[in-house]
């Protein structure tokens, strides 16, 4: 009766044979590690802080509030009934 | 230039240079699995071979491709911040899924197409080509919902206390997912990415008969390549009459621009070019009544009845409501009395829906750049139609064993593959500067969605992404040539 094999057991035998096997493929994994190493590790990092970054929600709210509603008032609101 | 230009001429750049690998994705990924579908109900090993080789190609450029899309959920933070705060949750769910479902998807079964030859079952196998497939269009389906929603905001309710627009039910998702705009731009962006695919293959091989080389296997992977690439060709063509309708009724401002229309009217003529007109063509393809009524950029400026008798306001007076329904929401958000609170939120309701007006200085500033947009239209389209022309050309000479005869036919083959990629980015130039100034359609315009950044500091990021990109694309295009040029040898135990 063949061995059966369970699914994480596959997948890393898939994924462990697989990368040793490679011969094109390889300058690609390296290629797709350096690109993320770039994305992440510098790019993320030191370029792209997000705007808001440590503020609460309610914060950002305000923040935000504060953009779309600059310049408008009571003084210029007309209520109709 | 400010801060609101760089950031956007960075955004675009990224955009465009992540359409540069999808289109193909998608189109290989069916080009792969129609061949390797051969190979499993005909069990010939040529079409094993085949797909082999197509699937190599599929894979330089989904490495290559990969997780460039992430750059733009970077400069969404950082660069837009207001406009990612204030669609929250319905921008963010489904990139979300987007995310997820790529990364387990691509993980298993890509894993499985690539790696797992000699170790699953041909159907196994076969079922995981496929699902790759279906993976990355699944994938392009959650990115586009979350695009379709910037174009016609639907599902979704403005929330006063959290400045978000925000999704109140499962029926509010549904109407979110379901968006027309969003599902015919999935069809169209998938099916031209089936164009891409389809006119890459028969590009290559045509090399390889002009070459002299592989002439058995470039004979038939250029009649799939062309079969998807036509079946790509119609769906495109549906869809693309899909997108003008949805454009006409929720844009009419970008249709208008594509079509440099100053002045509307009933049975409206389309421009094919300057001076030459096909009556009534517009009224049909915008409104598929020939005496359809299309509002040109003066009637949307002025106001205008439209063919459902609805009397759309001029921009002066969507300004205007504009500006009410922002001066209300500041005074609900100062006002202590609930009275008050009342009161205004019932004006910010009421006014709502041209938020984003209230922002403007002048009325023009709704128009968006006309020439470029008229002319990316017709680029498009042009380009989309000689594309096909020579898919059918394509067919026919494959058919009828005239490719040795047909030389200039192999030549506008190859060159009709950049060709492809210009009229995909053509595409997204009609779809995203056709709808300036707006970020999300009627609420939130370019000027008040970006965060608060210096222009110099955007330009360094814009860049180094320009470095960044031109060296990947160029190693791309090296990794990409020399598989080609080595051709379809590749043995299972290779890859």
């Amino acid at each position: 009766m063949p061995k059966r094999i369970g699914i994480f057991s596959f997948f890393t035998s898939l994924y462990r044979d697989g990368f040793r096997n490679m011969t094109w493929g390889k300058p690609l994994v390296w290629l797709i590690l350096l690109k993320l190493f770039i994305l992440f590790a510098i790019l993320r990092v030191f370029f792209f802080k997000p705007a808001m970054k440590g503020l609460t929600d309610q914060e950002k709210s305000e923040a935000v509030g504060a953009v779309l509603t600059k310049n408008h008032n009571e003084d210029t609101l007309i209520i109709t009934e | 230039m400010d801060v609101v230009v760089w950031s956007r001429i960075q955004f675009a750049m990224t955009a465009a240079y992540h359409w540069l690998f999808v289109p193909l994705t998608l189109g290989l990924a069916l080009v792969m699995a129609v061949m390797e579908t051969l190979y499993v109900v005909k069990k010939d090993p040529f079409w094993k071979k085949a797909a082999q080789f197509w699937i190599k190609l599929f894979a330089i450029n989904f490495a290559v491709g990969i997780a460039t899309g992430i750059i733009l959920e970077f400069e969404f933070g950082t660069n837009w911040s207001n406009y990612s705060w204030m669609v929250g949750d319905m921008f963010g769910a489904p990139l979300a899924i987007e995310g997820i479902l790529a990364f387990f998807m691509e993980a298993t079964f890509f894993a499985v197409m690539f790696f797992g030859w000699n170790k699953v079952s041909p159907k196994f196998h076969l079922a995981s080509t496929w699902l790759t497939g279906i993976g990355a269009t699944i994938s392009a389906y959650w990115i586009l919902v979350a695009n379709g929603w910037m174009q016609n905001p639907v599902g979704t309710t403005f929330n006063p206390d959290t400045v978000r627009s925000e999704m109140a039910s499962v029926a509010a998702f549904w109407e979110v997912i379901s968006n027309p705009v969003a599902v015919s731009k999935f069809c169209h962006s998938v099916t031209s990415g089936w164009v891409t695919g389809g006119i890459f293959v028969v590009g290559v091989s045509a090399w390889y008969l002009l070459k002299d080389r592989h002439s058995e296997f470039a004979k038939k992977s250029m009649l799939i390549g062309a079969i998807v690439g036509l079946v790509g060709s119609g769906a495109v063509m549906l869809s693309g009459d899909s997108s003008g309708v949805h454009a006409a009724e929720f844009q009419p401002m970008k249709l208008a621009a594509a079509e440099g229309l100053e002045d509307g009217g009933n049975g409206a003529a389309f421009t094919i070019i300057p001076g030459i007109k096909v009556p009534k063509m517009l009224s049909i393809l915008a409104t598929h009544d020939v005496n359809g009524f299309v509002p040109g950029i003066n009637d949307i400026l002025n106001g205008y009845t439209d063919n459902e008798g609805n009397v759309i306001p001029s921009v002066a007076d969507k300004m205007a409501m504009g500006r009410q329904a922002l001066d209300a929401l500041a005074v609900y958000r100062s006002a202590g009395d609930p009275a008050v609170k009342a009161d205004a939120l019932a004006v910010m309701n009421a006014n709502v829906q041209y938020m984003g007006y209230g922002h403007l200085s002048a009325p023009e500033e709704v128009i968006p750049p006309v020439g470029v947009v008229f002319w990316a239209f017709r680029f498009m389209i042009g380009l989309g139609m000689l594309i096909a022309l020579v898919l059918l050309l394509a067919l026919i000479a494959v058919w009828k064993d005239k490719l040795g005869a047909w030389k200039w036919l192999l030549w506008a083959a190859i060159v009709c593959i950049p060709l492809a990629y210009i009229t995909g980015q053509c595409g997204w130039i009609v779809a995203e500067v056709g709808r300036q100034p707006w970020t999300i359609q009627g609420l939130l315009p370019v000027n008040v969605a970006i965060s608060s950044l210096s222009a110099g500091a955007v330009k360094t990021t814009f860049f180094v992404f320009l470095a960044v990109f031109a060296l990947f694309l160029a190693i791309e295009i090296r990794i990409m040539v020399r598989a080609i040029g080595k051709g379809p040898d590749v043995e299972p135990s290779e890859a």
